[in-house]
């Protein structure tokens, strides 16, 4: 079991959670839709597994390297 | 009368704030939370907060802007572009208010607004249109084999209610098309909650070349020449030029004439841009849209024909703009204009928001013209659109002015964001940039020579909105 930190690398704003607490993932889905500079920007799950924690709620705004989620792989 | 709201922010509220100032007027500029700051709100005379950082929530609310509008005892309201610019609900309200505005009639901004309308007017008018067909309801596609022949190959299959490149299939040959209908219905119904499609020739090498037109809303109308445009990603444009490279010159004329009667036959006031999808092979040219206000890469057309735009739609508004002959707009030289966005080539284009610790810009001379609102120390924020700055040049011929736009472009020393400067340079000095080789497909076709071997960092999509 690893746990993976899912980081943001960009400033900007939470726009859309797509995904809550428990929820199975898999490779590639889009986690959270970040808004910075009228741009969207998908964060996508890096690897199958479980959403075992979420850091962020829509409208929050991050910083380059935050970590938005943890799998568990 | 001579109190000017400058409904914007950045590097337009700045410039329009230019002219004002030519002209004797004075001005009014209103800020968002996040722009309290701003270079802009130094700028004018008088300056008001409008809201929050989000532009939702400041610059986008009409009844904010207009209360300032009224409450500063101004008697113009300029738009600029983006925002309220096309906004005709905001347009009446100003005129409703007793205020004027400076741009086109509010009817003018909903005909062109309406993309169904805007082609059947600019038909209408004997501007050229792409072929396309009329709409497919959902499980309605009985005719459209025919419709398909009518249009031609390659066409594209577009969903009514998508846009931005969203909601588009290209079909090749004719036995594809009823399948890619069907599932393009079927996607659009998922996705937009509607499902009708449409039906429109598809240009496999396109360039971009709009068309920069000022009527007088008495029916006169003149053009200044054209703009070329090609140069995008993702719908963003980066470079752009006037005159269009390698255009011929018989199609030149057809297209400026056609733009400029398109105007006459709208009664249209005010400075608007018709824009053009050119074949690139065939220079067939085809009417895209018109957009009712000042464009972002307005002072390509400034440089070569020596006017004021923006002094131009505030002299017309005040009813004091003296009539301006076809004959007497003359097009010299060649200019280029580079936007400084504040993104990373590197990864993707990732936006750079941040602090600009250094931000050293050529200085301006007769040939080199910048347009920006920012200073050093100025944060560049994640709320509004990433150009922090553009770069105009004129010169003699179209070598030259990438020369002069190369060597301006050496001088910027930007830290604290990311930019595009080197993405900039390696466009102008592609092979197919100098042989005026361009289309739409360039950047992406490049992309590799482009951001030199720096391989993008990151999987993720962005997508523009």
């Amino acid at each position: 079991m690893a746990m993976i930190d899912v980081k943001t690398e960009i400033t900007g704003n939470v726009w859309k959670v797509e995904i809550n607490e428990g929820d199975t993932v898999t490779e590639g889905q889009v986690l959270v839709i970040l808004e910075s500079m009228k741009m969207e920007i998908p964060i996508l799950s890096p690897e199958d597994g479980i959403i075992k924690e979420l850091r962020i709620k829509e409208g929050d705004v991050t910083a380059e390297g935050d970590v938005v989620a943890i799998v568990e792989a | 009368m001579n109190k000017v709201l400058i409904a914007n922010r950045g590097e337009i509220a700045c410039r329009i704030i230019k002219s004002c100032k030519k002209l004797g007027l004075s001005t009014v500029a209103v800020y968002s939370e996040a722009d309290a700051k701003g270079l802009h709100v130094k700028m004018a005379d008088e300056a008001y907060p409008v809201g929050p950082a989000s532009a939702k929530e400041s610059y986008l609310v009409a009844d904010n802007v207009l209360k300032v509008a009224l409450e500063s005892g101004a008697h113009f309201v300029h738009p600029g572009y983006g925002f309220l610019s096309e906004s005709s609900r905001f347009a009446r309200a100003v005129e409703e208010a007793g205020l004027t505005w400076v741009g086109p009639s509010p009817q003018s901004i909903d005909d062109m607004g309406d993309k169904e309308r805007a082609r059947e007017i600019a038909k209408a008018a004997g501007v050229p249109v792409l072929p396309g067909s009329p709409r497919f309801d959902v499980g309605e596609l009985d005719t459209i084999e025919q419709a398909g022949k009518a249009v031609g190959y390659p066409l594209l299959v577009k969903a009514s209610a998508g846009g931005g490149g969203i909601g588009m299939r290209l079909v090749e040959r004719p036995e594809q098309l009823l399948e890619i209908a069907r599932s393009t219905q079927s996607m659009a119904e998922k996705a937009f909650g509607d499902g009708t499609i449409f039906l429109e020739l598809f240009i496999p090498n396109a360039r971009h070349v709009e068309v920069q037109v000022f009527g007088f809303g008495n029916g006169e109308a003149i053009h200044l020449y054209e703009r070329d445009c090609s140069l995008q990603r993702r719908y963003q444009k980066v470079i752009e030029e006037s005159t269009a490279p390698g255009l011929p010159e018989v199609v030149r004329e057809k297209m400026v004439s056609v733009a400029a009667s398109l105007c006459q036959h709208q009664k249209y006031s005010g400075a608007g841009t018709v824009e053009f999808v050119v074949d690139a092979d065939t220079f067939d040219f085809f009417f895209l849209e018109m957009n009712t206000r000042i464009q972002v890469e307005h002072p390509v057309t400034e440089m070569c024909t020596g006017t004021d735009l923006v002094g131009m739609q505030i002299r017309l508004a005040q009813q004091e703009l003296p009539p301006i002959d076809q004959a007497s707009i003359v097009h010299q030289g060649h200019s280029i204009e580079c936007r400084i966005y504040a993104e990373n080539p590197a990864k993707n284009f990732m936006p750079s928001p941040g602090p600009l610790k250094r931000f050293k810009l050529p200085n301006e001379t007769h040939d080199i013209r910048i347009d920006c609102g920012f200073q050093e120390g100025d944060q560049v924020t994640f709320f509004y659109d990433p150009m922090i700055a553009k770069i105009i040049c004129h010169a003699e011929t179209r070598r030259q002015a990438i020369d002069r736009m190369l060597k301006a472009l050496h001088e910027v020393e930007i830290e604290g964001v990311k930019t595009n400067t080197q993405f900039l340079i390696a466009c102008l000095k592609h092979h197919d940039f100098v042989s005026d080789n361009v289309s739409t497909g360039f950047i992406e076709k490049h992309l590799p020579d482009l951001i030199g071997s720096a391989h993008p960092e990151t999987n993720n999509q962005l997508i523009f909105r």
